[in-house]
């Protein structure tokens, strides 16, 4: 049933648009915000139909959604019916269900106050959406939803504001399922984003300004134009896709709830939809409740929701970016305001970094776990020691850090910190006396014994 | 001396589709009197009881936050083109 606006409504689904101050409910439309109280919508559900639908009656619901669920196909679409995707979706990327791992080897270098006095971390793990496919980020899994809807809806070209990631992920989506794609950046961005952008075929428009800038105007132009902005019109579904990075945790983590979460923060969507996904867990008794303390981690030239979380205000304050940590780079973030009431209600805190703590970081995680991770990912890890050492976070506590995204696309951050080796030629001699130049002949590994070989 | 007020989508049902109006006033504060007086049923949807702007609406002046050009203490020039733009947050349950 078209809608005053010409757009397709489905008012028949287990989920619609609620705006959240106001409680008024708009179907399911290309909106995000309230005409009567300006404020933003959100997707809610019927959680009595999802429990019928998941449990189909069970004599146990929980244990057989539990075991209904692992069975599935190892992606995002696997939490289906916890997302607003429209009826007869069928996936065609398998997006999601990114690794969760212990970390032990970084764990042992945060240090923080335990039970028997100063001691390493113990039960830290990463999630790792550096390897989400199909660009690298966790975008692509808030783009999955927003594109779905974007089909359903009808539209043929769909459009962002992006720090990278997104630009990446949309342009990839888009071009799998044949839509247009308008993709606007800061002109100032990581030359492996845009061209990882461009590569998909996506009409890049590059804006002299900052993000909030490039976001400002991509609401005026969602105004003018029928196309489907992934983070504009479309974004109370976009972004419930950020869901399943929480689905994903407490599933893997053996159906349980971790004591702690520490997550970048840009928009600061993120952190609050992880907070909805595990409450949803719980709301299904798919998992025990417990109390789980979210941490953001800003860079310290674009901090604004981690000053307002140290200064105890309840609103944002903007700022100007500046920071390497791009994809981080957003001054005036759209969900300041509801990130803020998501740490402090559960009794975390925000931290932020500098510059040279980042890239020290993105080095740290690398050496350490084997995952090269992009600034934001450095953000999260120079943060995350930071509260080990302030006793915010405890060695004994599972933790979990979310990386978002890959070092393939910021290397350009660690140009200059490693420097480019002089060849040699192809002789066995002379790697011999390359090898002492490098180490010295105490530390040179690998020595085979002097008996090895002898008499053979 | 004149400004220009550029009204959202989302908001012109309260202006009779009206979507750009030119005032005289000087700041913040004589912009919304202005409003006010133009467009009545305008007045709830920009600012909350206690007369602060709302939480999710931005005010750009010749594209730049007016957050950073002293707020309401902003002093208009003359052309000034002045943006209302809907903050567009997902939010949380």
């Amino acid at each position: 049933m078209p809608n005053h606006d010409g757009h397709p409504q489905n008012n028949q689904c287990h989920y619609e648009l609620r705006c959240r101050e106001c409680g008024r409910r708009w179907g399911n439309q290309p909106r995000s915000i309230c005409e009567d109280c300006f404020s933003p919508l959100e997707i809610t559900y019927d959680y009595d139909w999802i429990r019928y639908v998941l449990g189909e009656d069970s004599v146990q619901p929980a244990k057989f959604i539990r075991e209904r669920i692992s069975r599935r196909p190892a992606n995002m679409w696997r939490y289906a019916e916890l997302l607003p995707l429209p009826e007869g979706f069928e996936p065609r990327l398998p997006v999601g269900f990114t690794p969760l791992f212990q970390a032990p080897r970084l764990a042992k270098r945060f240090v923080g106050k335990g039970n028997d006095g100063e001691t390493a971390a113990q039960n830290l793990y990463i999630k790792n959406d550096a390897v989400c496919l199909p660009t690298l980020s966790f975008k692509d899994r808030v783009v999955a939803v927003a594109l779905a809807q974007a089909k359903a809806f009808g539209f043929d070209t769909v459009a962002c504001s992006s720090t990278g990631n997104l630009a990446n992920a949309v342009a990839a989506h888009a071009a799998r399922l044949g839509l247009k794609a308008w993709i606007f950046i800061p002109s100032d961005l990581e030359p492996a984003k845009i061209l990882g952008t461009q590569v998909f075929g996506a009409n890049v428009v590059r804006i002299a300004g900052n993000y909030d800038q490039v976001n400002r105007l991509c609401s005026q132009i969602a105004e003018e134009r029928r196309w489907g902005f992934v983070n504009v019109n479309l974004r109370p579904y976009y972004a419930e896709g950020s869901k399943t990075v929480g689905f994903e945790i407490a599933e893997q983590l053996g159906w349980r709830l971790p004591d702690n979460v520490v997550c970048p923060m840009a928009g600061g969507s993120l952190i609050t939809k992880i907070k909805k996904a595990f409450d949803e867990l719980v709301k299904l008794d798919l998992v025990e409740d417990k109390p789980v303390k979210f941490f953001g981690a800003q860079a310290t030239g674009c901090s604004p929701i981690s000053t307002a979380v140290k200064t105890g205000s309840a609103e944002i304050d903007p700022q100007k970016p500046a920071t390497i940590a791009r994809s981080l780079a957003i001054g005036n973030p759209a969900d300041g305001h509801y990130a803020i009431r998501t740490i402090k209600h559960s009794g975390g805190w925000s931290e932020d970094v500098s510059d040279p703590e980042v890239i020290d970081s993105i080095r740290f995680l690398a050496e350490t776990e084997g995952v090269f991770t992009e600034t934001a990912g450095g953000v999260t890890v120079g943060c995350a020691g930071k509260l080990y050492r302030q006793d915010r976070i405890l060695p004994e506590e599972t933790t979990v850090l979310c990386i978002t995204g890959n070092g393939l696309k910021t290397t350009d951050v660690l140009a200059g910190v490693y420097e480019t080796e002089r060849p040699i030629t192809p002789k066995l001699v002379e790697f011999e006396k390359y090898l002492h130049e490098q180490v010295g002949s105490a530390e040179i590994p690998g020595v085979l014994p002097a008996t090895v070989g002898a008499g053979a | 001396m004149a400004i220009t007020v550029q009204i959202p989508t989302a908001l012109r049902r309260h202006t009779a589709g009206v979507g750009s109006i030119a005032c005289a006033a000087t700041n913040l504060g004589e912009l919304f009197t202005a409003l006010d007086e133009k467009f009545p049923e305008l007045k709830p949807h920009l600012r909350d009881e206690s007369g602060q702007v709302r939480r999710f609406l931005n005010i750009y002046v010749n594209e730049e936050d007016i957050r950073f050009l002293g707020g309401p203490g902003y002093s208009f020039q003359d052309g000034d083109e002045v943006l209302l733009v809907p903050s567009i947050a997902g939010g949380a349950q």
